[in-house]
């Protein structure tokens, strides 16, 4: 016993002061891209070649990235000769819909709240069923993360359950394969009503690198209404927490 | 001649692999593996005309040395399984990719239900199979009941269903039904390289970015005879350890947890994410996205972000190694995990068993040491093994590894080669072939790549450690109480994307 003691006194107190003080991210993160369209007046397209998912475009002259399908692989950067697409050390990416996800300059949008009425019954208790449809293991290993001490999730009243039927909402990550629709479609249905969902990652936005694939659905809301997205491949497990609480107006 | 010897990460002319008369190509397989090599893919590709080519890759482990037997059939040929049957989840995912009926095949049944790629035929497993749909292993009697778990699991874990026959507490047989997570990663390689590919190499099991893109990355390498700068090499050996210190001591908490010892538990679960934010370090991404790429790295390890590595190593190997001293020093822990769900070297060879669950057998079997490619050609990390094959010995491998990473990773930091970070990758060298092995920290990740005329990828197999271990986990569990079933399937900790791609 006095191992397991001495043992917890050296490992000491690990819990992040979130949300009192701003995280800290490696310098090489790649968050919330930017676009600066005053450097871009050429249309010249080199980004456009190097995307693998297609997301980012350029229509009217104008850039547009959508964080949906963005890998974060930082290739666009590369290719870009004039500066114009970067990426922030900005984590806070999550949006209501999916159009909120589409980025064209340097402005940052906050993810809007629930309703008043889920913001009443989730906002300081939220049980959460997970569902991996087709996720490659980075969003679940990220999104699990937050229950160690580091991050704490049960201290925002958030909490992964075991049963759909303990749920007030599911979170899904992956593309959604066609030989998961029954299950996935099953697990929503056993949630009882009124409930939230919360897609997670590339692959549950747009169906991510596996996007057009026959195999898949392209993402959660093929099968569900989807609340609140998360961007990202895999989203630094901040993304998912800024995501949650910013969905429930607890930040 | 009958095989072309090849070595891992280098390619050769596919004119050079005979093909052989279905008879002989089986005979020669059964004959080598009972001669001690391994298999380590067996798998087909369309002919022009009717008719599947089949392409075997022997493993030599002792001498190094890897080899490719190639025969043609049509509808059907004698299955291999029977007297090899490290075969048997091979022979199922060529009738269900194939069309192709391995006859006398003991248990032929889907492992991904999907249709088959080649149309016509009668395909053995049906035109549309309907997942989880299959003759399931029944026992009868009095007071035998079945539990059936899955897809969709209790944690936040990836969905596989699970049907235990049980007698009273007591596993008589597991059988693991996979398939829900298949995404067509593996076909999507084919006709490439095209520029999302190397994201479904780092997505193909996405705990596994690292092993899977260096996979990738080094078959392309050897396809064009592309030379990967020296200090990508060693880079690319350091993200790969990095990834084996995070899975590994993930894995040490969550045996943790799963016997209720909740200290290492939830150290353990902190400093993998130390190892993750390592990994973040040097690439942005704490799963290694963005780093490995055809011709070498994007990032370098500059010598002040070299220094702050080493500084959060060293912190990593104290913390990690009183979390761990402490699991193994407390009694009711090793109680749980000695002789919990044991798996014999002889049944690890019988089935082609690979990585940690191999080494805690006794086994000798690591890429970095038996197929020496990249960084491992230099610089050896000694193989961990343990002998009892049980949960124990699982746990003891992985911190024996832990170990030996760091120390491995020390090393590099001190001894990391000036120059380049990246080469430009030349055309593909039409019709050849390539085997590219790498120890992930499941086991063995296998990438095989055949170029056409035009210089395009013709074939892509992909062959993640989970491939051959699902099964070694269903053998673990005879005769062990169902409630041990997390415990050992932790042990093992396998890949559900990996396998089913």
């Amino acid at each position: 016993m006095i191992d397991v003691i001495l043992a917890r006194l050296r490992q000491g107190h690990r819990t992040i002061r979130y949300p009192g003080e701003a995280p800290t991210l490696p310098d090489r993160y790649r968050g919330r891209p930017a676009l600066d369209p005053t450097k871009c007046p050429s249309g010249c397209e080199a980004c456009l070649a190097k995307c693998p998912t297609d997301a980012i475009t350029y229509t009217d002259g104008r850039l547009r990235l959508d964080l949906g399908r963005c890998l974060f692989c930082g290739e666009c950067e590369r290719a870009c000769p004039e500066g114009a697409v970067g990426f922030t050390g900005d984590y806070r990416m999550a949006a209501r819909t999916k159009a909120g996800l589409v980025v064209t300059g340097e402005e940052m949008r906050r993810v809007a709240a629930l309703d008043e009425r889920s913001r009443r019954l989730f906002g300081r208790s939220l049980r959460l069923r997970q569902v991996s449809a087709g996720g490659c293991n980075a969003c679940e290993a990220d999104t699990n993360v937050l229950g160690t001490v580091v991050f704490d999730l049960g201290r925002f009243g958030v909490q992964f359950v075991a049963s759909p039927r303990h749920a007030d909402g599911l979170l899904i990550t992956g593309t959604v394969p066609r030989n998961m629709e029954l299950a996935l479609r099953k697990t929503y249905e056993a949630v009882p009503t009124p409930k939230i969902v919360i897609a997670v990652g590339a692959c549950a936005i747009t169906g991510g690198p596996y996007a057009g694939h026959a195999e898949v659905l392209n993402g959660a809301d093929a099968l569900v209404p989807v609340d609140v997205y998360v961007p990202g491949c895999p989203p630094h497990p901040m993304t998912i927490l800024d995501g949650i609480l910013g969905a429930l107006g607890r930040i | 001649m009958t095989s072309e010897v090849l070595h891992n990460g280098y390619g050769a002319p596919l004119r050079r692999v005979t093909s052989l008369a279905p008879e002989a190509f089986r005979r020669a397989v059964i004959e080598r593996t009972r001669a001690g090599e391994r298999l380590v893919a067996l798998f087909g590709r369309p002919l022009a005309q009717a008719g599947v080519r089949l392409l075997a890759v022997l493993g030599h482990d002792h001498g190094g040395t890897l080899a490719a037997l190639a025969t043609e059939v049509s509808e059907a040929y004698p299955a291999l399984t029977p007297e090899c049957p490290e075969a048997h989840w091979f022979e199922r995912e060529i009738a269900e990719q194939w069309a192709v009926r391995p006859d006398g095949h003991p248990w032929l049944k889907p492992i991904r239900f999907h249709p088959p790629y080649r149309s016509g035929g009668a395909p053995p497993l049906g035109a549309a199979p309907a997942i989880g749909v299959t003759d399931f292993f029944r026992m009868a009697g009095e007071e035998v009941h079945e539990v059936a778990v899955g897809p969709v699991h209790a944690g936040i874990i990836e969905p596989g269903h699970f049907r235990f026959q049980c007698h009273g507490e007591s596993v008589h047989h597991l059988e693991i039904s996979l398939g829900y997570q298949h995404r067509g990663a593996e076909r999507a390689f084919v006709a490439g390289p095209e520029k999302r590919a190397i994201h479904y190499a780092e997505t193909l099991a996405g705990d596994t970015t690292i092993a899977h893109a260096s996979a990738y990355c080094q078959a392309l390498e050897a396809l064009s005879h592309c030379r990967v700068p020296a200090r990508a090499v060693a880079l690319r050996g350091i993200a790969l350890e990095l990834e084996r210190l995070a899975n590994h001591t993930g894995d040490l908490g969550a045996l943790a947890n799963d016997v209720g010892f909740l200290p290492t538990a939830s150290f353990c679960g902190r400093i993998r994410g130390d190892f993750l934010n390592m990994t973040a370090l040097l690439c942005g991404n704490r799963f290694g996205r963005g780093l490995v790429r055809p011709g070498g790295v994007t990032c370098d390890l500059e010598p002040q972000r070299a220094e702050e590595l080493g500084r959060r190593l060293e912190r990593a190997r104290r913390d990690v190694t009183g979390a761990v001293e402490l699991l193994f020093e407390t009694p009711s822990v090793m109680a749980r995990f000695e002789e919990t769900g044991r798996l014999t070297a002889t049944q690890c060879i019988e089935l082609g068993i690979v990585g940690p669950p191999a080494r805690a057998a006794g086994l000798e079997r690591d890429v970095r040491h038996d197929y020496p490619s990249g960084i491992f050609r230099f610089a050896h990390i000694p193989v961990s093994t343990a002998d009892t094959g049980d949960v124990f010995a699982r746990a003891f491998v992985r911190w024996l590894e832990i170990r030996r990473s760091l120390a491995f990773i020390g090393e590099q930091l001190r001894t990391l080669p000036e120059g380049p970070l990246r080469a430009a990758l030349p055309p593909l060298v039409p019709e050849w072939l390539t085997v590219s092995l790498i120890e992930g920290w499941r086991g063995e990740v296998c990438h095989v790549a055949e170029s056409d005329g035009e210089g395009r990828l013709a074939t892509y197999k992909v062959v993640d450690a989970s491939f051959h271990n699902w099964f070694g986990l269903a053998m673990a569990l005879r005769e062990q109480a169902i409630s041990d079933f997390p415990l050992c399937n932790k042990s093992f900790n396998l890949s559900y994307c990996g396998h089913d791609l």
